[in-house]
């Protein structure tokens, strides 16, 4: 649970979205309405929280909230 | 002001001409300057002591900006080393200048790589870390023949207004961020670049300059240090001449 919160933390600063919205099953686009940009911004803050390198291949990947968990949990 | 609270800027090609005057502009307004050479080590090493015995910060700094893979690596090494970086000046350029139909595509890729791609690759790795700290400024030096043209030099021109669109299109996308992105347009300057002109075309060319004479590195350095400066930062996208009032737009 502390991943998903600090995950969430992360989201909710980059997206600017209601911490309310922000479920694992939430698209980071579609549901929470982060640009391309945002969504860049969003992998760079993963990133400096968790202290990972995300290729830019593994970061297509990471569309929901969940799947930005399950990445984490898998490479910190 | 701290000492290790200085702001950095990096000027590429700033061993000489209007990259030097830059760069010893910028530290004399207190930022932490790296200077950026290509091959003149030597007098990178002599603008970085004329800084530092004027009491400012300077480092060097070597990489080939025909290869853009190296200006994205000397961005890194410059963050990394200096702690951050607040200013990307993109100075560095080279001519290699002939007709079109004459012109070979060895000539035209070096210019358009080294003026154009390696500015395009440095950006790119300062606005990772700009976009981080919310700030940053870039300013992409293009020049008056970007607007006007110039027979016998469709590398550089090209090269030139590359830049300008650049500087529009990262004005647009990361303005939100905090960042800057104008360009200037220098016309014709006492540089080593124009030193080469015959006393004949130099006449010529003034004639064309309301002002009546050749602009001095310095008069482009005030501009980038303005652009630079805390009082520029309403000021994005934009391409500014200095050319004695040759090119109005």
């Amino acid at each position: 649970m502390a991943i998903f919160d600090d995950v969430k933390e992360v989201i909710v600063e980059k997206l600017g979205a209601d911490a309310d919205q922000v479920t694992p099953e939430a698209r980071f686009v579609e549901d929470l309405g982060a640009d391309s940009l945002e969504i860049v911004e969003l992998v760079m803050g993963l990133e400096d929280k968790f202290g990972l390198s995300i290729s830019d291949e593994d970061a297509e990947g990471i569309r929901t909230v969940q799947a930005a968990v399950d990445y984490v949990e898998k490479n910190q | 002001m701290t000492e290790s609270k200085k702001k950095v800027a990096l000027v590429t090609g700033s061993s000489r001409g209007l990259g030097r005057a830059m760069a010893l502009k910028l530290a004399q307004d207190g930022f932490t300057v790296a200077v950026h050479y290509g091959r003149g080590q030597e007098q990178a090493e002599a603008v970085a002591d004329e800084i530092r015995s004027a009491g400012g910060q300077a480092q060097v700094f070597g990489a080939d900006l025909s290869d853009p893979a190296q200006a994205a690596e000397l961005v890194e090494t410059v963050i990394k080393e200096l702690g951050g970086l607040d200013v990307l000046v993109n100075n560095a350029g080279i001519t290699r200048d002939g007709l079109a139909i004459r012109m070979k595509d060895e000539d035209w890729h070096a210019v358009i790589q080294t003026n154009l791609s390696s500015a395009f690759s440095a950006s790119r790795a300062a606005i990772k870390h700009m976009m981080r700290a919310r700030a940053g400024r870039i300013i992409n030096i293009s020049s008056v023949v970007a607007l006007s043209g110039n027979p016998g030099q469709a590398n550089y021109v090209a090269s030139k207004a590359g830049l300008i669109g650049l500087t529009k299109a990262l004005a647009k996308e990361y303005g939100g961020r905090g960042i800057t992105v104008n360009a200037v347009a220098p016309g014709f300057i006492e540089s080593d670049m124009t030193a080469d002109l015959g006393a004949d075309l130099r006449a010529e060319y003034e004639k064309n300059i309301p002002l009546g004479r050749m602009g001095q590195p310095e008069e482009v350095a005030a501009l980038v240090a303005f652009l630079a400066s805390d009082a520029a930062g309403y000021v994005s996208g934009q391409t500014i001449g200095v050319d004695g009032g040759m090119n109005p737009h």
